[in-house]
């Protein structure tokens, strides 16, 4: 990757339609590689996620129109909410096939040209419409539904097993999970105050976090991300040409894509597909994914390590980005990709270790900083335009791993000083759909 | 129609737009940006296809799952071939009593359910089956319900042929007729 370029996510943004948000983060990116030519970028990756929120066909063709591509290779990505990560992984198969030198991976979404509970029943028009759309039609349902089941494995029957009356014990689980998920919404809420691109920073504190109106028992408000008007590139080059136009080039050292079924009713209840440094005992009780956890974001991080070399994330990685379309999932993604076990994704939040070093939260954390998730402030605050959201990710590690979020956000609080290699994940579909990339300085 | 009105508040011009069919944002960028109402309706043919049978079996108060014919997996949400060995699945009645497998409720949903909030989803799991089922549980609030709680199906007097032709109460809760 040579460059990247975002527009500030909003609420809607009236004054540009789909092609124009693209081109504003174009020629943000191609001002950062003033050798490299629009006639140099030989073919085009381009994502957005709905044709219901576009209400417009071939959108992809219209944006390579917008930009001046025509008549070279171009073709619309869709994968979900992990549409943007896609587009990054089919960029990279552009350029490490041999096929092109240069690729532009472009996304957006316009989500704002409808109210949001028709947006949010678009969305859930990707789960089962014979099946598990007539029943609510509502993806935050979904995830609450996952969660619980979450909390059952992991906490009712740990932390909470000497509490002997069942629905006193699942309450009490699900209470302490509730200010956990908190604790993962203020992270990303105060992280993105320093994030001129997100479109929600706040200085949120616990009370507040945990007193907000509830979505779907127990999500609520602050532990869900909302729907945004945004675009994203990332320009990828072969490591022919990339120092032809930047002396700081990012290298895709590693992808990985899992999947499971559509319907969460569906979810099988076998094994635990290992890491090297997990043994089969650690899970012998546990019925696995069941709707408890994602195999399609294990199967992706296995595959991304295994073509990465990565032995033990935790210690490789310097930060993470990944899809914390709900706090949930972000805490249910920790376990997926390995950065705890599987039942330690609470314990990992409390023990403080997604968190920055250098930043307050307003609570004391005993271990802060050992792998920073989210930094940017994740979906939760930056917003979820959901074409641009993986290749936003991809900008933002970018940056991490130039050493030049200072230069793009005006201040450096952000910055993990001497990042190396940091990861990225989009998630899609109530967990159909993965991507995890690795990506390191070159 | 009269010339669209302007608006600094992008609420007002959506609320001007719902109402009247244009406005006009005067954008803090500098921009007057035209917004327009643009309704968008569709009807579809859809047909059951395979699934048919399952929705056919609610109008007659049967719940119907499907047996895989070469490796004997049983699926609560029924299709017609098998995911783990691509054998041809069977039909045959479900329980109609299980256990919550896991629940929440909603006080939010899709434009269509908004109306219906405050419902419970749960997914729903049957002895002897290996996958589950996803219904509304009524007749319980959220306070009641917990994971492993035994629930009884309960069947729309006149079908509508959707999936919630069939929903679930806690045992013991149906209403009589």
């Amino acid at each position: 990757m040579i460059s990247g370029g975002v527009t500030k996510f909003a609420k809607a943004h009236p004054d540009m339609d789909f092609r124009m948000m693209v081109k504003r983060a174009f020629d943000y990116a191609m001002k950062d590689v003033p050798d490299l030519r629009t006639s140099d970028i030989e073919s085009s990756r381009i994502s957005y996620f709905s044709d219901h929120f576009a209400r417009q066909l071939k959108a992809a063709s219209m944006v390579q129109d917008y930009l001046g591509l025509n008549p070279r290779d171009s073709r619309r990505i869709e994968w979900g909410g992990a549409t943007g990560g896609q587009a990054i992984q089919a960029g990279w198969e552009t350029v490490a096939s041999g096929r092109n030198e240069v690729c532009l991976v472009a996304g957006f979404e316009t989500m704002s040209h409808v109210e949001t509970w028709k947006g949010n029943e678009f969305i859930a028009l990707a789960s089962d419409t014979n099946f598990d759309y007539p029943v609510g039609g509502f993806y935050t349902g979904y995830y609450a539904l996952m969660v619980q089941r979450h909390i059952y494995e992991y906490l009712r029957k740990t932390k909470y097993a000497h509490v002997k009356d069942e629905r006193k014990a699942q309450r009490a689980a699900t209470e302490d999970a509730k200010r956990v998920m908190a604790m993962v919404s203020v992270k990303n809420h105060v992280n993105a105050q320093h994030n001129p691109y997100s479109q929600y920073p706040e200085r949120l504190t616990m009370k507040a976090a945990l007193g907000r109106e509830m979505v779907a028992y127990p999500l609520n408000r602050p532990m869900i991300c909302t729907m945004s008007d945004g675009a994203a590139v990332a320009i990828l080059a072969s490591e022919d040409v990339a120092f032809k136009y930047t002396d700081h080039p990012v290298l895709i050292k590693g992808v990985g894509c899992g999947t499971d079924t559509m319907r969460l009713a569906d979810r099988p209840h076998g094994s635990v597909p290992l890491f090297s440094w997990e043994k089969a005992e650690d899970y012998a009780n546990l019925k696995y994914p069941g709707v408890h956890s994602f195999r399609a974001g294990r199967a992706a991080a296995l595959e991304a390590y295994k073509n990465a070399g990565v032995r033990n994330p935790k210690e490789e990685l310097d930060f993470v980005e990944l899809h914390d379309a709900y706090a949930s999932s972000e805490i249910q993604t920790y376990e997926d990709i390995g950065l705890c076990k599987y039942g330690e994704g609470y314990d990992f939040v409390d023990q403080g270790h997604p968190f920055l070093e250098g930043m307050d939260y307003g609570f004391d954390l005993p271990h802060k900083g050992t792998i920073p998730v989210n930094p940017s402030g994740g979906l939760i605050a930056c917003g979820h335009p959901v074409g641009a959201t993986g290749i936003m990710q991809g900008v933002f590690a970018f940056w991490q791993l130039q050493g030049s979020i200072g230069e793009h956000f005006g201040n450096e609080r952000l910055q993990i000083r001497n990042a190396k290699r940091g990861l990225i994940h989009s998630h899609a579909g109530t967990g159909s759909s993965v991507t995890v990339t690795i990506m390191e300085r070159a | 129609m009269t010339p669209p009105k302007k608006f600094s508040k992008f609420r007002e011009v959506m609320k001007e737009v719902n109402a009247k069919g244009a406005a006009i944002y005067k954008n803090p960028v500098g921009t007057e940006d035209l917004v327009v109402l643009s309704p968008y309706t569709i009807k579809y043919i859809h047909s059951y296809a395979e699934d048919s049978p399952f929705f056919l079996g609610l109008a007659k108060r049967k719940l119907l799952g499907s047996e895989c014919e070469s490796c004997h997996y049983k699926y609560a949400t029924p299709r017609s071939h098998c995911m783990n060995c691509g054998g041809e699945t069977k039909w045959f009645n479900l329980p109609k009593v299980g256990r919550v497998h896991s629940w929440t409720t909603c006080y939010y949903g899709g434009e269509e359910f908004l109306k219906e909030t405050p419902f419970n989803l749960a997914l729903v799991e049957f002895d002897g089956v290996d996958t589950l089922l996803l219904t509304r549980l009524k007749e319980a609030k959220e306070a009641d319900i917990f994971i492993g709680m035994e629930v009884e199906a309960v069947f729309r007097a006149s079908p509508r042929y959707l999936v919630s032709d069939v929903h679930f109460v806690p045992t013991g809760k149906a209403r009589k007729k």
